[in-house]
């Protein structure tokens, strides 16, 4: 009895990998740039926000993400909001130690 | 019940993938299960580097001269280079996963070590950033010099702290990833992978497109910080 | 097959055919298995031999206790014993228990899974354990720690004189073996369950230890984050964590206590799984409430990260966060009630069994409601200021842990005993133990209550003279508790040479594990069964056995 249930394939087709390249190549640039430019406060998020987009790419096509289970997207996400919880929580208390009782 | 003894006489022996193990009862759960166990040790992975990061931006807040400082001293050209580099290798790995899909031998094969070759250039160039930091007196430690600004020599060594060891640990993954293509490399020559079990190849993906991830992090947060000069 | 009840269903060997115990001979054969029944066993010597050496430190503190001054033990000394039995305590025996014993060796049961998902990197879990047991062990040997099982800095990082880094190198070790575990675990639930067994005909063990697994998934990496950067900064001295170089020791304890306060979730939800399992087989009723109880272990599971500053209410948090902290700790009580008021609804006009399992858990249900509840006082920052660093909060923790999760571990023990080995342990010996231990525990930390709230700190070896009778209470109990434990050790080894023969179901239970022989054979049933009643589907059962049910 060899009709084992094969793996789900599904193959992304080439462009689409070239494509998520050169978006990411662009961004690495593009991150560069923006550097030397002096925009204040906005350089930090600006950065987060390219290194983000940057980051879900790969994760969407490269990581087949797109393509993949409703379990694997809730592991992505709910690592991701683990996270976050770190973050927030922790910030809460070191963004809060200035501000005055009275 | 027959005089067998049951554990003994296996059922239907029948034949089956070599690769199949034998507590899965098909390749499709086994696929699905060693996919769902690499995301799952993926999500360790991001609480990990997730955690130092933390620990990264608090002090960021907290000494943002020292921060912007820190990076200055950082080689930008290396850095973006680095990046795109390791940005090809996770193209090419994608290409070895695809060519494993489509049972291309020699393709998978080809793949999986241009992965490598570009990884191994990440880890010369980072090598030479090292070596040049180190006599640049930028170990944190007893070798620690700063001159500049001798006020924030202690954040500064800080951000240091936070280089060599994030970029540290990058590294490190980057060597177990090495090891593992070459693994990859090995098993992909012995003609082990095609439509039906190319498991192990995309794994290996997932692996190496995370460790892609956490520098396209690294890079903004450790080069190009843009922030204010002390004189 | 269109089976309706465990009845129809049967995976019971003959007599005289091998068993997972006897499938292989040889130390090789147990040392290189991949089964996860033999793992089980493995770790289940492990973690007891663990058991005593924490037991012992605390031991020795009771001792010291006896008296108002340090006379049995330097300070230093006794700062290592609290210490080490912390370490060992919760790193090894606590946190590992019940998931690497009964979890191991009953999860694919429970599942109709013949292993879990990853055999081998099971196999590594235990191995890594070992390694940093070995370790910590030498540790100990070599002159032990003296920070305290929370390594605050800068004391761990520049001043303490002993084998620190050692300790937190086994501690990151031990990490990754429970990281390992609840991977393990998470996947063989997701992909490995029997055909027809949905997620809500899953036996609420099940349910606990899948949310266990995602505590030890997603907060043991950042312990091991933290303690790579304390043995960066003891190494190298730098300040990540020192304040004279530039640090923040709070941000130390914000990522240690990130994962230390999940870590307390990891030793209670599969205690409360064993519960539930208990409940149902000693009143042989359903459990009220069976999605109320799934649901609030993950409810836990996820409550149980966002409360971990509430550790750090005098530590120098801003006063805005401390409020956040506390009014979050609040809610993570509620889902813990919820599984309190249904085993309460369950045994309500039961018939219950008074076994030996049962007796411990209706122990767990009493103990852990009053470690629960006082843990409640500790979330409200005006008590807290007043009796955090004192004996209360230890009473509160040993009741929990103690009186919690090692009473359900013992509930569990016995109450798959027979399946495990397939030998019955000696009934009424066993209840004597239960007993014992229930009575000795209680004389044990419930003074510890008083003595908190009196003032007396812990983590010191003498103590103003006021505080000796308590004191002396305290010791009197931790001996009875001693005795209690020591009778098991006796019994079950007796148990495995003269314990009478159990058969598949000894307790007459409703669930997958006991549709197997005891002990399973090599590989649990020798076709998948496929599930087509629900979880704890007493009433069932019992119709096609022709009992009337006594609800």
């Amino acid at each position: 009895m060899s009709d084992e249930h094969a793996p789900h394939i599904h193959v992304t087709p080439m462009w689409i990998y070239i494509a998520v390249f050169l978006a990411l190549a662009v961004g690495t640039l593009l991150t560069w740039w923006v550097s030397t430019i002096d925009l204040g406060m906005m350089n930090t998020p600006i950065a987060l926000l390219i290194a983000t987009i940057k980051a879900v790419l790969v994760i969407l096509f490269f990581m087949h993400v797109i393509h993949s289970t409703r379990l694997t997207w809730v592991v992505v996400i709910a690592s991701f909001l683990w996270l976050g919880v770190l973050f927030v929580l922790t910030f809460a208390d070191y963004l809060t130690r200035m501000w005055k009782i009275y | 019940m027959s005089d067998i003894p049951l554990d003994d006489a296996v059922v239907e022996h029948h034949e089956h993938h070599p690769f199949l193990q034998h507590h899965f009862e098909d390749l499709g759960q086994q696929h699905e299960a060693s996919t769902l166990g690499m995301w799952m040790f993926l999500s360790t992975e991001i609480l990990f580097f997730g955690g130092v990061l933390c620990a990264y931006w608090v002090y960021r807040i907290l000494y943002p001269e020292a921060w912007a400082l820190g990076a200055e001293q950082q080689n930008k050209l290396y850095g973006g280079l680095n990046t795109i580099v390791l940005i090809i290798s996770s193209l090419t790995m994608a290409l070895a996963v695809r060519n494993a899909q489509l049972g291309k031998r020699k393709g998978t094969v080809a793949m999986l070590f241009a992965t490598l070759v570009f990884g191994s250039t990440f880890m010369a160039v980072k090598g030479i950033e090292y070596w040049q930091h180190y006599h640049e007196g930028l170990f944190p430690g007893v070798h620690f010099t700063w001159n500049e600004v001798p006020a924030l020599a202690p954040k500064v060594q800080l951000f240091m702290v936070f280089y060599w060891g994030m970029t540290g640990l990058h590294a490190l993954h980057m060597v177990i990833g090495a090891g593992l293509l070459i693994w990859m490399m090995t098993r992909a020559w012995r003609g082990h992978f095609g439509p039906e079990y190319y498991g192990p190849v995309e794994i290996m993906g997932l692996y190496w497109h995370f460790v892609d991830i956490v520098w396209i992090f690294l890079f903004p947060f450790l080069y190009l910080i843009h922030g204010v000069h002390h004189v | 097959m269109s089976s309706v009840t465990l009845q129809d269903v049967r995976f019971v060997e003959p007599e005289g055919t091998r068993n997972y115990i006897t499938h292989d001979y040889g130390a090789l054969s147990w040392l290189l298995t991949k089964d996860h029944k033999r793992i089980a066993i493995l770790y289940l010597f492990s973690i007891t031999a663990l058991f005593m050496l924490g037991g012992f430190f605390a031991v020795v503190m009771r001792i010291e206790l006896l008296t108002p001054e340090g006379d049995l033990l330097t300070s230093d000394t006794y700062n290592k014993f609290f210490t080490l039995h912390g370490i060992v305590m919760i790193f090894f025996f606590l946190i590992p228990s019940i998931p690497a014993v009964l979890g191991n060796f009953l999860l694919p049961l429970m599942l109709g899974a013949k292993d879990l998902a990853f055999p081998k990197i099971n196999l590594l879990s235990w191995y890594l354990y070992m390694i940093a047991a070995v370790m910590g062990l030498y540790i100990i040997i070599t002159g032990g720690v003296d920070t305290g099982w929370t390594f605050y800095t800068p004391f761990s990082t520049q001043y303490s004189n002993t084998h620190v880094f050692g300790v937190t190198f086994a501690a990151f070790i031990v990490g990754f073996s429970s990281i390992l575990t609840g991977l393990n675990f998470l996947v063989t639930i997701h992909r490995m369950r029997a055909p027809g067994l949905t997620w809500f005909r899953l036996p609420l063990f099940v349910w606990a230890m899948y949310a266990t697994s995602i505590v030890q998934l997603l907060a043991t990496p950042v312990l091991a984050i933290t303690l790579v950067m304390l043995m960066f900064e003891r190494v190298v001295h730098v300040g990540i964590f020192d304040p004279a170089l530039g640090g923040d020791p709070l941000l130390f304890q914000h990522m240690f206590w990130f994962y230390s306060h999940p870590a307390v979730y990891i030793m209670i939800l599969p205690a409360m799984g064993v519960a539930s399992e208990v409940v149902a087989a000693f009143t042989r009723k359903k459990i009220f409430g069976y999605a109320f109880v799934a649901y609030s272990s993950l409810a836990i599971a996820f409550l149980g990260f966002l409360v971990w500053a509430h550790h750090m209410f005098v530590a120098g948090i801003s006063v805005y966060s401390a409020m956040i902290f506390s009014f979050l700790s609040y809610f993570v009580a509620v889902p813990s009630a919820i599984k309190v008021f249904n085993w309460t609804a369950t045994l309500y006009r039961a018939s219950v069994a008074l076994m030996t399992p049962m007796l411990y858990i209706l122990g767990f249900i009493g103990l852990f409601t009053i470690g629960g509840v006082t843990g409640l006082f500790l979330a409200a920052i005006g008590l807290d200021v007043h009796v955090t660093d004192t004996y209360f909060v230890v009473a509160h923790f040993h009741y929990i842990m103690v009186g919690g999760a090692v009473m359900a571990y013992m509930a569990g023990l016995h109450y798959w005993w027979p399946k495990i080995t397939g030998r019955m342990y000696p009934e009424w010996w066993a209840r004597l133990a239960a007993l014992l231990i229930f009575a000795g525990f209680n004389l044990t930390f419930f003074p510890q209550f008083i003595l908190g709230y009196l003032g007396m700190p812990r983590r010191y070896h003498a103590y103003a003279p006021e505080f000796q009778v308590l004191n002396v209470m305290s010791t009197a109990g931790a001996s009875v508790l001693a005795v209690g434990y020591a009778l098991p050790l006796v019994y079950l080894i007796w148990s495995l040479w003269y314990g009478r023969k159990a058969g598949p179901n000894p307790w007459g239970a409703v669930g997958l594990e006991w549709a197997t022989s005891s002990p399973p054979p090599m590989e649990n049933f020798h076709e998948t069964p496929v599930v087509t009643w629900d979880a704890y589907d007493y009433p069932a059962m019992m119709k096609a056995m022709g009992e009337t049910q006594n609800v």
